[in-house]
């Protein structure tokens, strides 16, 4: 039973004259009890460590969505090879690269690629390992065995191993862009949002309310779509968002080792690949985007773990 | 125990087959020449194709050409790499360095992983536990080959303390460095698992009779609460093993280890299709043999699981 936290309202079950007033059952009747959302909410609004994540992803959003907004200098227009490994000038905050283009520039275009690889990947794993998860716990038996075996072998296969196979496709090595990276992660990352989702569907399956549906005439699908759904979402969000930041670490490897994004892209991964070469005598150049992308994926996971706090009734009792 | 050991290694059966067959089938089916796709943009020499052609048995039926890999596969008989070298010699001396990698990251997670973890457990909600709970996400967050290069250049290059490059001679004291590198991110792993674990049995029943028994604190903690915690954490870690073994890839490129990793590097690096597809092949035997043993290991640990 979930605990109110408005305690000043007290009201009592039966108000029966004959015996005395028990403090017993605190039911505040007339107040309609908080959705899990609603209490989650509630105790996200006061965790610093959810605050901090959300203001860091909102701020990075914004840098994705305009960049311009944070920078003058073309990231790609002005690279003069007489800047190559320069430290910081006026108006070149962080120093320039090898190439002698601006790290800062570079810095805050970068932030589109990692995190559209980042999200997209993410959606693709939610709705593929979503919808066979879901239906392979709603429906069980066969389809559920079925469905199982097949995530098992993509588990068998380690991301990068799986990654570097797939990338060696005739069409995949044709057409290296942002979308081909993300299809690759979405094949290796749906069986566990499948696995996830499946749990979740088959601990809210037999509940009352879905019980209750069925037996008013909601059909199958719409009693999975409308009541079982929406109770197992919890903590399929969370894995969801932890992996956010799990994809965006995933392409820089890809990236770093050549297969991920093609080197005409800006991202994060390929500027920290770019820069190994003058590790030993310009590290900031590494450091710079390795430090951003890091801050980012940070901050996914630290949302996702303040989530699972906030959802899960569980955890929170301890 | 018996059965449920037979029956986990029937269901790796499919497993087994499924992975192999989607590697082979990805490679070598898709619309296209597979040989000219092995080789990418490279004109390819007609010896080397028509070789190729007859390693991979691509005049066969596409169901007999998977079972002709699939035997030269378990055989070991994987075909030459680019420089004419057998891949299975190659593997064979590339293997025992992979292998001392993984021993040593597996030991430096299990060690530090369960000793920082038991404390932050202990002391939930204190520093220590706030500390170490932070520090570890922010060793999932950053990427492996960032904390190699700057361990490399901090700890290598800087303070000297070690060889910021491995090289031919690959000892076990070489491989230090580098082992610590391939082991951080699962450390932050141990580590939570450990502490979660710890937090749950702190609670448990048999612990307050242990305590109301009258047994001293370490003993509660050491025989009781420990040796219960640290059943996910076995099992975890043994499946690490597979998986370090696959993810050393970017840890031996870094430091120039020469194990399997960095010989699929190179090969991925050069594009040579065929040898990748041999090295990844074998990659996955080991992965999922590893996980087999796993399971068992975890059957022996657990008597819940052994009956059920």
């Amino acid at each position: 039973m979930p605990e109110y936290r408005r305690d000043h309202i007290e009201h009592y079950v039966a108000p029966i004259e004959e015996t005395p007033l028990q403090a017993t059952d605190k039911v505040a009747e007339d107040v309609q009890p908080l959705s899990l959302w609603a209490e989650a909410w509630h105790n996200l609004r006061r965790q610093p460590l959810f605050i901090i994540a959300s203001v860091l992803i909102l701020l990075i959003v914004v840098v994705a969505l305009l960049p311009g907004l944070f920078t003058q200098t073309e990231p790609n227009a002005n690279c003069q090879l007489a800047n190559s490994d320069g430290g910081p000038a006026p108006g070149h905050p962080l120093g320039f690269t090898v190439q002698g283009c601006d790290v800062y520039a570079r810095l805050i275009y970068g932030t589109q690629a990692s995190l559209t690889v980042g999200i997209f990947a993410t959606l693709g794993a939610l709705l593929v390992g979503g919808v066979l998860g879901a239906i392979a716990g709603f429906h069980g038996g066969w389809l559920d065995s079925v469905i199982a075996r097949i995530g098992d072998v993509f588990f068998a296969l380690p991301l990068i191993l799986g990654a570097i196979i797939i990338m060696q496709l005739p069409f995949f090595r044709e057409n290296r862009n942002v979308w081909t990276v993300v299809i690759t992660l979405v094949v290796f990352g749906w069986p566990q949002v499948a696995r996830i989702t499946r749990g979740a569907v088959i601990s809210v399956r037999n509940a009352d309310f879905v019980t209750a549906a069925r037996s008013l005439g909601v059909s199958r699908a719409a009693a999975l779509v409308r009541h079982v759904i929406p109770n197992a979402l919890a903590p399929v969000i969370v894995v969801a968002t932890v992996n956010l930041g799990i994809f965006i670490v995933a392409e820089a490897t890809l990236s770093f080792l050549g297969i991920g994004l093609p080197p005409a892209v800006m991202s994060w991964g390929n500027d920290i690949s770019a820069a190994q070469v003058s590790l030993r005598s310009n590290p900031s150049t590494l450091l710079w985007p390795a430090a951003a992308l890091s801050v980012t994926v940070l901050s996914f996971i630290m949302l996702g773990d303040a989530l699972r706090d906030a959802l899960d009734p569980k955890a929170r009792k301890r | 125990m018996t059965w449920y050991v037979a029956r986990r290694f029937l269901q790796m059966i499919p497993v087994f087959f499924g992975a192999t067959f989607m590697v082979y089938f990805l490679v070598f089916s898709l619309p296209g020449d597979p040989i000219q796709a092995l080789f990418g943009d490279r004109a390819v020499n007609p010896t080397v194709a028509a070789e190729l052609r007859e390693q991979y048995n691509l005049d066969q039926p596409f169901l007999v050409q998977y079972f002709l890999y699939l035997k030269n596969l378990v055989t070991f008989n994987l075909g030459n790499d680019f420089s004419g070298r057998p891949v299975a010699e190659v593997l064979a001396q590339v293997f025992p360095v992979t292998i001392r990698l993984a021993i040593l990251a597996l030991l430096f997670e299990a060690v530090f992983g369960i000793i920082f973890g038991v404390i932050a457990g202990l002391r939930k909600g204190r520093f220590f536990d706030g500390t170490v709970l932070i520090a570890s996400l922010v060793l999932i967050a950053v990427p492996i080959f960032v904390l190699g290069f700057v361990l490399q250049y901090v700890v290598g290059v800087k303070l000297g303390w070690a060889k910021p490059t491995v090289g031919a001679q690959a000892g076990w004291s070489d491989l230090i460095l580098p082992a610590v590198v391939l082991g951080l991110v699962s450390l932050a792993y141990v580590i939570r698992l450990t502490r979660t674990s710890i937090i749950e049995n702190m609670n448990a029943d048999y612990v307050r009779t242990a305590t109301a028994k009258g047994l001293s604190r370490p003993r509660v903690v050491v025989v009781h609460i420990l040796r219960n915690s640290m059943i996910p954490v076995v099992t975890f870690l043994g499946a690490d093993l597979g998986a370090l073994m696959g993810g050393a890839i970017v840890t031996e490129g870094i430091f120039n280890v020469p194990g399997v990793g960095q010989r699929l590097y190179q090969s991925v690096l050069r594009g040579e299709g065929p040898t990748i597809v041999s090295i990844v092949s074998v990659l996955i035997l080991v992965y999922i043999l590893a996980n087999l043993v796993v399971d068992v290991l975890y059957a022996w640990l657990d008597p819940r699981i052994r009956y059920a």
